[in-house]
C-alpha cells in the first residue's frame, strides 16, 4: 500500500520537470498585495462595498475640512485673543495661553515650579512602580517613601524654607493625581477585606458587608460626594475638622473599594475548593492561607477587572467639579469663564480629554501586557 | 510505638474553637458598628440643634419657593419641596430611560462594526470606543453643554431637515395636531405587540411539536406597525403638523427638547454607548464559530443563523455586564446637576442649600437611586434568566 505512491513499473514518471515549470503561473493580480488586501478587508461583500464608499465618501469631506480647522487655519501661539477672533480655524493658543492655570489651578502662581517637581517625582514613582523588575518590597517600600514624601513636602511646604500651601489651594493636574492615588491606595486593601468579608462563612459579618457594598453600588458617586461635604462633619464632635479633601479621598476611596470588592470577588469565587482545603489540610490559619494561597491567585484571574475599574478611579476623579474642587477639569472650564477666550471651549476641552486619554490608554495598554507576563507559564 | 492521644478537650482553652472565635469576631463587629452608629447619631444631633436646623422631613410640604426649567408634571414655584422632588426624580427617569435606549442602539451597532469583515468600519468602531471610553463621562457632558450654549441663537438657527431647528436653546421639532383617534393608535399598538408576542410563541410551540417553521418577523413586525397603520387610515388619516415658527426671539409652536436635557442626554449616551458596543462585541466574539459552521451546514439561511444560534448564545453573554451599564447610566444621570438640568441631584441640592437639611435631602437622593437601581436589577435579571442556559 505504501508504494502505492511510487510510479508503477512502465508508467511514465507523473510530470517531467520541465513541464510542471510551464504550468506554474504567477497568480492572479487580485490575489496579492494590495488588491487583495483591498477585496479581502473593504470589498468583500456587495453590503460591504456599498459600506465602504459610503464611508469613503463622507471621510473624504470630513478629513479635509478638520485639518484645515485643527492644522491649516489653527492659530498656535498668541497672547492676543483677537488673533484667535480673526482665524478660521482652531485656536490652540488657548492652551498655551491659559497652560498654568488648567494645569496648575488656583496653587499660588509663584510655586507653580514646585507642582512641576511634584508631577515629574509622581511620574517617575509611577514609572518603577509599574516595572516588573521593581517588583519587591525591597524597592518599593524606599521608592514610595522618597516619592511620596517629595510630593507631598512639594504640595504643602512649610518646611525648608518652602511656603506653606493648605490643600484648598491644591489644584489642577497634581490635585487630579494625589485624588486618584489616594482612591486607590486607601481603597485597593478595603477592597479586598470587603470581598473577604462578603465571602465570609459569619452571618454579621456577611451581612454588614453585603449591605455596603450593595448600597454603594447603587447610588452615584455624586451623592458619597455630597456625604463627604455636607454630611460627615456634622457626624464629628464639636470642634474637630477634618480636611475636606481627606474627607473626599476617603469617601470617593469607599465608593471604589465596593465596586473593586466585587471584582475580586470574582477572582475568589474562581478558585477551586481544593486550594482551600489543601491550604487548611497543610495546617495554615485563615491569614495564611488568603495571604499565601488565595489571594496571589484571585488577584491574577481578576486583574483585568481590578485595572478597568482603576481607570475607572482616574476619570472619576473628575466629579469633584461639582463639589468644588479644582482638579484639572474644574480648573478648565473656570478658565473657561473668561469673557476674551470663553469662545476656545472645544480646543480647551480637547486638550483635557488628551490627558486623561492618555493616561487612561496607557493604563489599559499596560494592563494587557502584565496579563500577558502573568500568562506567559500557561500558554500551551 | 505510635503514643496515640485521646482528643485533649478538656484542657484546649476555649479561644482556640473555631466556633468561639467566629461568635465573639461577630459580636465585636456588630458592637463596634451600633456603637459607632450611636456616637455618630449623638454627634449629629447636637451639632443639628447648635445650628438651629429643623430635624425631620416635615420641610417636604413646605413652598419649596423656587422654580425648575422642565419638567414632566406640572409645577410652579409656590408648590412643595416633595412636589419639586417627584418633579426631579420624574426627570432623572426620562433622561435614563431614553439615554438608555439611545445608548443601547448605539452600543449594538458599534460592536456590530467593531467585529465587521469591513476594515474601515471596524476600525472607525474601535477608534469611537477607544476615545470615549478613556474619557471621563464629566468632560463629555460639560462639553456638549458647552458645544451647545455656544450654538447660534433663535434667530440664526440651524435647520438641518424642514421645520426642524437647533438653537441654543434647544432643539425644536414639529408635532401633530392632537387629534381623537390618536390615543387608539396606541391601544393599536400595544395590541399588535401582543399579537406578535403570541404568534412568535406559537410559531415555535409548532416547531418543536411539527419541525415546521413558520416565519415570525415580518408577520409580526407587520403587526406591530401594520394595526395602528390601519386604524389610521380608517379614521381618514388625520395628520396635521404643528410646524414651530420663529416669533420674536424664539420659536412659538412645535415641541422642544431643552439644551441641558440634550447635552446630558448626548453626554452619557456616547459614554455608554462605547462601553455597551464593548460587551456586544465581546459577546458576539464568545460564540465559536464552529457553531456558525454547524448552523450553516444544516442548511439555515445567514439571518436564521443570526437569529436561532449566535444571539441566542451571545445575549447570556452581553446581558448581565450591560445590566450594569444601564445602572451606570441611571447614575450618571445625576451629572445634570452640573449643567442645570432639573434632575433629582440638582432639586435635591437646592432643597439641601435652602433648608439646610443635608441629612434628610441626601437621605432621599440615595434611597430613590437605590430604589431604582433594584428595579433595574430586578427587570434585567428577569431577562437575564430568559435567555440564560435552561439546564434541562
Amino acid at each position: 500500500m505504501v508504494d502505492s505512491v511510487a510510479p508503477l513499473p512502465g508508467q511514465k514518471p507523473a510530470a517531467d520537470p520541465a513541464a510542471t515549470k510551464k504550468t506554474i503561473t504567477p497568480p492572479p493580480i487580485e490575489k496579492i498585495g494590495v488588491l487583495r488586501w483591498l477585496k479581502e478587508n473593504l470589498f468583500n461583500s456587495p453590503f460591504n462595498t456599498v459600506l465602504t464608499i459610503i464611508m469613503l465618501f463622507l471621510l473624504a469631506d470630513w478629513i479635509p475640512s478638520f485639518l484645515q480647522w485643527g492644522v491649516f487655519d489653527a492659530v498656535w501661539y498668541t497672547a492676543d485673543h483677537n488673533v484667535c477672533r480673526q482665524a478660521d480655524g482652531a485656536c490652540w493658543a488657548v492652551v498655551g495661553e491659559k497652560h498654568r492655570p488648567m494645569l496648575f489651578g488656583v496653587y499660588p502662581y509663584d510655586e507653580h515650579w514646585r507642582l512641576v517637581v511634584a508631577l515629574i517625582v509622581y511620574m517617575i514613582t509611577i514609572t518603577l512602580t509599574l516595572t516588573p523588575r521593581c517588583w519587591s518590597l525591597k524597592i518599593l517600600v524606599p521608592l514610595w517613601i522618597v516619592g511620596g514624601g517629595t510630593v507631598a513636602l512639594m504640595l504643602w511646604g512649610g518646611v525648608l524654607g518652602l511656603t506653606y500651601v493648605d490643600s484648598s489651594q491644591w489644584g489642577g493636574l497634581p490635585l487630579t493625581m494625589v485624588l486618584f492615588t489616594g482612591t486607590v491606595v486607601l481603597g485597593f486593601p478595603v477592597s479586598i477585606l470587603f470581598a473577604l468579608g462578603r465571602r465570609s462563612h459569619l452571618p454579621a459579618i456577611k451581612a454588614i458587608c453585603v449591605t455596603l457594598i450593595e448600597s454603594m453600588r447603587g447610588v452615584p458617586l455624586i451623592t458619597i460626594l455630597f456625604v463627604a461635604v455636607n454630611v460627615f462633619p456634622l457626624f464629628l464632635p464639636e470642634g474637630l475638622e477634618i480636611d475636606k479633601l481627606f474627607r473626599v479621598i476617603v469617601g470617593m476611596a469607599i465608593f471604589f473599594a465596593c465596586y473593586q470588592a466585587e471584582v475580586i470577588r470574582g477572582g475568589l469565587q474562581a478558585i477551586p475548593r481544593g486550594q482551600y482545603e489543601a491550604a487548611e489540610a497543610l495546617g495554615l490559619g485563615y491569614w495564611q492561607h488568603t495571604i499565601k494561597i488565595i489571594l496571589p491567585q484571585a488577584l491574577r484571574i481578576c486583574l483585568p477587572g481590578i485595572v478597568n475599574h482603576i481607570i475607572a478611579a482616574l476619570k472619576n476623579t473628575s466629579f469633584v467639579l461639582i463639589i468644588g474642587l479644582f482638579d484639572i477639569l474644574t480648573a478648565t472650564t473656570a478658565v473657561m469663564q473668561d469673557p476674551l477666550w470663553r469662545m476656545f471651549f472645544v480646543e480647551a476641552y480637547l486638550f483635557v480629554a488628551v490627558v486623561y486619554f492618555i493616561f487612561c490608554f496607557a493604563l489599559s495598554k499596560y494592563s494587557q501586557k502584565v496579563e500577558g507576563w502573568l500568562n506567559e507559564g500557561r500558554r500551551f | 510505638m505510635a503514643d496515640i492521644q485521646a482528643p485533649r478537650k478538656s484542657n484546649t482553652s476555649i479561644l482556640n474553637s473555631l466556633a468561639f472565635r467566629g461568635i465573639a469576631y461577630q459580636v465585636l463587629l456588630a458592637a463596634a458598628v451600633v456603637l459607632i452608629g450611636w456616637y455618630l447619631y449623638v454627634n449629629v444631633n447636637a451639632n443639628l440643634e447648635r445650628q438651629g436646623i429643623a430635624t425631620g422631613f416635615d420641610f417636604l410640604t413646605e413652598d419649596a419657593g423656587f422654580d425648575i426649567g422642565e419638567s414632566i408634571i406640572a409645577f410652579d414655584s409656590s408648590q412643595s419641596y416633595g412636589r419639586v422632588l417627584v418633579a426631579g426624580i420624574l426627570n432623572t427617569l426620562h433622561v435614563a430611560v431614553v439615554g438608555i435606549f439611545l445608548a443601547t442602539i448605539v452600543g449594538v451597532l458599534m460592536g456590530i462594526a467593531r467585529v465587521s469583515r469591513n476594515w474601515l468600519i471596524s476600525k472607525l468602531a474601535s477608534g469611537y470606543v477607544e476615545v470615549c471610553r478613556n474619557v471621563p463621562v464629566v468632560l463629555h457632558v460639560i462639553f456638549w453643554a458647552s458645544v451647545i450654549r455656544n450654538l447660534p441663537s433663535p434667530k440664526q438657527a440651524l435647520n438641518p431637515f424642514d421645520g426642524i431647528f437647533i438653537t441654543n436653546r434647544g432643539i425644536i421639532y414639529p408635532i401633530p395636531v392632537e387629534h381623537g383617534i390618536y390615543p387608539w393608535l396606541g391601544v393599536a399598538l400595544v395590541l399588535g405587540i401582543i399579537g406578535a408576542f403570541m404568534l412568535a410563541r406559537w410559531a415555535q410551540k409548532r416547531r418543536e411539536e411539527t419541525g415546521q417553521y413558520t416565519p415570525t418577523f415580518w408577520p409580526g413586525l407587520g403587526l406591530i406597525l401594520g394595526l395602528p397603520l390601519l386604524v389610521w387610515l380608517a379614521a381618514g388619516a388625520p395628520l396635521v403638523w404643528d410646524v414651530p415658527a420663529l416669533r420674536g426671539f424664539n420659536f412659538k409652536g412645535g415641541s422642544s427638547l431643552t439644551p441641558e436635557f440634550v447635552a446630558l442626554l448626548i453626554g452619557i449616551t456616547v459614554y455608554t454607548g462605547a462601553f455597551i458596543a464593548e460587551i456586544v462585541r465581546a459577546g458576539i466574539q464568545s460564540v465559536q464559530h464552529g457553531q456558525v459552521e454547524a448552523a450553516r451546514s444544516l442548511g439555515l439561511r445567514p439571518g436564521l443563523v443570526m437569529r436561532l444560534v449566535i444571539l441566542p448564545q451571545a445575549l447570556r453573554v452581553i446581558v448581565p455586564p450591560t445590566t450594569s451599564q444601564y445602572l451606570s447610566l441611571t447614575k450618571n444621570s445625576s451629572l445634570g446637576v452640573l449643567i442645570g438640568y432639573p434632575d433629582l441631584v440638582n432639586v435635591g441640592n437646592t432643597t439641601l442649600n435652602q433648608t439646610g437639611q443635608a441629612v434628610e435631602a441626601i437621605a432621599i437622593m440615595m434611597l430613590v437611586y437605590l430604589l431604582i437601581s433594584l428595579t433595574i436589577s430586578v427587570f434585567m435579571n428577569t431577562y437575564n434568566r430568559l435567555v440564560a442556559i435552561q439546564e434541562r
